[in-house]
C-alpha cells in the first residue's frame, strides 16, 4: 500500500488538471450566469465570443511576439489580454445596441433573445473562422512547466511522479483573483449593487433611479473580462481551436444551471463539479488503485467508468439528476 | 389549403430560381439543392410543430436526425453472422441489463419513502447494474469489433429494404425524444433546451464511439439505395436516348435522373406530412396546441394536461426530424458520424424555420429552400466576392490567399445576418402564421 504515490498519481492526472479546467469553466459560466441574471435570456453566442476574444488575444500574441516584447516566464498572450478586453467589450456593446436593445425596448420575450443571439452566434462563429480557419492553433510561449515529473521525482524521492504546467497553474489563480475581484465589486461597490438590485427587482430598481442602460452596459463589459480571460486560459491550456469552444457552451451552461442560474456562487461552484465529475468518471483510476489495494488484489481492468468520448453524457447525466431532485440548482438560482 | 396568391408567387420565385441554376449553373446542381432542401423542408417542419404548435426550444435537432440515420444502418445493411456468432447475444443481453437497472432504479425510486435510504439504495442499484451489464456487454463489444474489422467490425443489420428504414427512423428518434422529453418537459422552459442540446452531444458520442453498432467513425458506406445509382442508370436505352434529345452527356443525364427520382421520393413524403401537419393544425387538438402555446396558465385552468402534450407534440415533432435524418442517410448511402455538426443539422434548421416564418408550416418550407438555397450558393459568391475585393493585390499576397481561402465561412456570417434581420424586420416570417 503506497497512498502517497496513489495520491501523487491522481492529483498529477485527475486533480490538477480538473482544477484548471473547473476554474475555466467557472470563468465562463459567471459570464451566462450575469446575462441570465441581468439581460434574462440564455446566451448561447458564449462559446463563440469566447472563441472570438481568444482570436483577438492571439491577434495581439502575434503583434507582440513579432516586435519581440514578451514577459518571460510568463506567456505573451497575458499581455495581450486587456487589448482582446478591449476589443470583445466593443464587439458585446456593438452586439447589445445593434440587436438586443431593441427587443429590451420592446419587451421581447426571452425566447425571442434566445434567437437573437443564435444569430449572434452565427456571425461570432463566422468571423472567427474568417480570420482563424479551424485548424488548431497553439499560442503558448514562456515556461511550460513550473515543475516537471522528474524534478518532482527528485524532490520527493516517490516512484510516482507529478508535474505542474504553467498554464495550469496560471488559470488556477488567475481565475481565483478573478473572482475575489468579482465578489467584491458585486457586494461593494455601487455599479456592482445597482447590479445586484436590478437583477433582484427590476421595478425597484427603477423606481430607485438605477439606469438600467447603464446596467446592461456594465454587464456586457464584465462578461468581456471573463470571456476573454475564461477563452485565453482555456487555450493556454488546450490549444485554441473554435469547435472546442462552441462545444463548451453545454458544460458551461450545466454548471451555471447545476449551481442555481442568476447565482455566482452557484455558477462556480457547479464548474467544479461538472469539472471534476467529468474527469473523474472518465479517468482511469488503476494506477491510483494499484497503489491503494494490498499486495495481490490489484486491479486488472482500467476501472474507467466510461470512456472519455462520453464527458458530455456526464455533464448530461449530472444536469439530469439536479434537475430532477433540485430544480433551482444547488444555491436556489431564479424561477422563469 | 391555406396558401395565398402572395405565398404562391414567393414558391413560384423561388423555384425560377432554382430553374435558373440548372440553367446557368448545371443541372446536378440544382438537383441536388433541390433533394437537400426538401429533406431540410422535413426537418423544419419539425422543429416547427415543437416551436410553432407548442413554444418548445429544441437545440438538438442534430441528434434526432442522426437516430434516424443510424435506422438506416440497422434495417438496411445486411447482417454480419460472423459478429453475430462472436457477440451478438452478449451485446443484446448487455443492452437488456443496461435498461433493467436503469428501470430498477426508477421503481425504487418510486416505491420507496424519500430519504437516505432511498438514495443509497437507488445509488446501490445503479452500481451493481453498472458492474453486471460491464461484465456482460465489454468482452462482447470487444469481440464483435475483433470480427474483420477493416470492412466490418460491427453487427450489421437487418437486411431489409430500405425504405422501411424511415419510418423507423421516425421511431428510434421519437424513442430517443420521449426519454428526453419524460425528463425535462414540465420544468421550466429554457432546460428543454440545454437537454436537447445535450442529448445531440450525448448521440453524436455514441455513433462515433460504439464501433459494434454502425462502425463508429469509420462510416458505415454504400448502403443500399432506394432509387438506382447513376452508373446503373446509364446503361439504360432510354437514358442514352434522352441525353442525346437533351444534348448533355450519359453521366449528367444519369445522375440528374437519379437526383430526380430521390426528389420525387421526398416530395411524396413531404406532401404527406404537409397534409397531416395541416390537418393537425387546423382541428381542435392544433388549436388546443396554440392556446397552450399562448398561454399555458389558462389551458390548464380549463383542464388541459400541458406537460403530456408538449410531451406528445415533442415526440412527434422529432419523429418527423428522425425520419428526415433517414432520408438523408440513405440518400448519401453512408451514414458519417463525423459529420453531425450543431450549426449545420440543428441551429441552421432554426434559422430556416425563423425565416420562413414560425407557426406556419409552409413557411418552414419555404425557409428551407430559401436558406439552404443561401446555404450553397453564398460560398462561390463569397469566394466572388473576396475575388473582386482582393483583386488589387498582388498575387501572391498571403492576405489574399488567406482571405480567399476563408470565403467559406461567409456563410456562417451571412445565415447570422439573415436570422437577426428577419427577427427584427419581419419577425412573423416569409409566411407568417394565420
Amino acid at each position: 500500500m503506497e497512498p502517497l504515490n496513489a495520491l501523487v498519481s491522481v492529483s498529477n492526472f485527475m486533480l490538477i488538471p480538473a482544477l484548471a479546467y473547473g476554474s475555466q469553466l467557472a470563468l465562463g459560466a459567471l459570464g451566462i450566469t450575469l446575462i441570465y441574471s441581468i439581460l434574462r435570456f440564455a446566451h448561447f453566442a458564449h462559446g463563440d465570443t469566447m472563441a472570438l476574444g481568444t482570436a483577438a488575444v492571439i491577434g495581439g500574441t502575434l503583434f507582440l511576439q513579432a516586435r519581440g516584447i514578451g514577459i518571460d516566464p510568463l506567456p505573451t498572450a497575458l499581455l495581450a489580454v486587456p487589448f482582446g478586453i478591449l476589443i470583445m467589450s466593443a464587439y458585446l456593446l456593438a452586439a447589445d445596441r445593434l440587436v438586443y436593445r431593441y427587443y429590451r425596448k420592446v419587451k421581447a420575450k426571452p425566447m425571442i433573445f434566445v434567437m437573437a443571439s443564435l444569430g449572434v452566434m452565427f456571425i461570432t462563429n463566422g468571423i472567427t473562422r474568417l480570420f482563424m480557419g479551424v485548424g488548431e492553433t497553439r499560442f503558448e510561449d514562456g515556461a511550460r512547466f513550473l515543475f516537471t515529473v522528474r524534478e518532482f521525482r527528485e524532490w520527493s524521492g516517490l516512484a510516482e511522479g507529478m508535474a505542474l504546467r504553467s498554464s495550469q497553474a496560471l488559470t488556477i489563480v488567475t481565475a481565483l483573483i478573478v473572482m475575489v475581484a468579482l465578489f467584491w465589486f458585486l457586494n461593494r461597490t455601487r455599479a456592482g449593487k445597482s447590479m445586484r438590485a436590478y437583477s433582484d427587482n427590476e421595478d425597484l430598481a427603477l423606481l430607485s433611479g438605477i439606469n438600467p442602460e447603464r446596467v446592461v452596459m456594465i454587464t456586457w463589459v464584465i462578461t468581456a473580462i471573463l470571456l476573454v480571460l475564461a477563452g485565453t486560459l482555456y487555450g493556454l491550456d488546450k490549444g485554441f481551436r473554435p469547435f472546442n469552444y462552441f462545444q463548451l457552451l453545454l458544460p458551461m451552461f450545466a454548471a451555471a444551471i447545476l449551481g442555481g442560474l442568476g447565482s455566482p456562487l452557484g455558477a462556480i461552484v457547479g464548474a467544479y463539479v461538472v469539472a471534476f465529475a467529468e474527469m473523474g468518471i472518465t479517468y482511469a483510476w488503476r494506477r491510483v488503485f494499484t497503489y491503494l489495494m494490498p499486495e495481490g488484489l490489484e486491479p486488472t481492468s482500467m476501472m474507467q467508468l466510461l470512456p472519455v468520448d462520453y464527458k458530455f453524457a456526464v455533464t448530461f447525466a449530472i444536469l439530469v439528476i439536479v434537475l430532477l431532485f433540485r430544480p433551482t440548482g444547488i444555491f436556489k438560482g431564479k424561477v422563469l | 389549403m391555406s396558401l395565398t396568391a402572395r405565398d404562391l408567387g414567393l414558391f413560384a420565385i423561388m423555384f425560377a430560381v432554382l430553374a435558373m441554376v440548372a440553367m446557368f449553373q448545371s443541372p446536378q446542381l440544382a438537383v441536388t439543392i433541390l433533394n437537400m432542401s426538401l429533406i431540410s423542408a422535413i426537418m423544419a417542419l419539425g422543429v416547427n410543430m415543437q416551436w410553432g404548435y407548442a413554444g418548445l426550444f429544441n437545440v438538438g435537432v442534430m441528434g434526432f436526425t442522426a437516430v434516424g440515420g443510424l435506422a438506416v444502418v440497422v434495417i438496411a445493411q445486411p447482417p454480419v453472422p460472423e459478429a453475430w456468432a462472436a457477440g451478438g447475444l452478449g451485446i443484446l443481453l448487455g443492452l437488456m441489463l443496461g435498461v433493467a437497472t436503469i428501470l430498477a432504479a426508477v421503481v425504487v425510486y418510486k416505491r420507496m419513502t424519500p430519504g437516505k435510504t432511498r438514495g443509497l439504495a437507488i445509488f446501490a442499484v445503479l452500481v451493481v447494474g453498472y458492474l453486471v451489464t460491464g461484465y456482460v456487454f465489454g468482452p462482447a463489444k470487444q469481440a464483435v469489433q475483433a470480427v474483420n474489422p477493416a470492412s466490418e467490425g460491427y453487427l450489421g443489420g437487418a437486411g431489409l429494404p430500405v425504405i422501411l428504414a424511415w419510418p423507423v427512423g421516425a421511431v428510434f428518434a421519437a424513442g430517443v425524444a420521449w426519454v428526453v422529453g419524460k425528463v425535462s418537459l414540465g420544468l421550466r422552459s429554457d432546460y428543454l433546451a440545454i437537454a436537447t442540446l445535450g442529448i445531440s452531444e450525448i448521440v453524436i458520442a455514441v455513433l462515433k464511439h460504439e464501433r459494434w453498432l454502425a462502425r463508429g467513425v469509420n462510416n458505415v458506406t454504400g448502403i443500399e439505395r432506394p432509387v438506382a445509382r447513376p452508373i446503373e442508370l446509364q446503361p439504360l436505352p432510354w437514358i442514352q436516348s434522352l441525353a442525346e434529345t437533351l444534348g448533355w452527356s450519359v453521366s449528367q443525364t444519369a445522375s440528374v435522373v437519379s437526383g430526380l427520382g430521390y426528389a420525387g421520393l421526398f416530395t411524396l413524403v413531404l406532401a404527406l406530412l404537409i397534409w397531416l401537419a395541416e390537418r393537425a393544425l387546423n382541428s381542435p387538438w392544433g388549436r388546443m396546441m396554440r392556446a397552450i402555446r399562448d398561454n399555458e396558465i389558462s389551458a390548464r385552468a380549463m383542464g388541459k394536461d400541458v406537460t403530456r402534450r408538449h410531451l406528445m407534440i415533442f415526440v412527434l415533432g422529432s419523429a418527423v426530424c428522425g425520419l428526415a435524418g433517414a432520408m438523408m442517410v440513405s440518400m448519401d448511402g453512408q451514414l458519417t458520424p463525423g459529420s453531425y455538426e450543431p450549426l449545420r443539422f440543428t441551429f441552421l434548421i432554426w434559422v430556416m424555420v425563423i425565416v420562413g416564418g414560425s407557426g406556419n408550416n409552409w413557411g418552414a418550407v419555404l425557409g428551407a429552400f430559401v436558406i439552404w438555397f443561401l446555404w450553397v450558393q453564398v460560398e462561390p459568391a463569397g469566394r466572388w466576392f473576396m475575388d473582386v475585393v482582393t483583386s488589387g493585390m498582388a498575387d501572391g499576397s498571403a492576405l489574399r490567399q488567406h482571405l480567399l481561402d476563408s470565403a467559406a465561412y461567409m456563410r456562417l456570417l451571412t445565415m447570422g445576418v439573415a436570422l437577426l434581420l428577419m427577427l427584427r424586420f419581419a419577425p412573423r416570417g416569409l409566411i407568417p402564421e394565420r
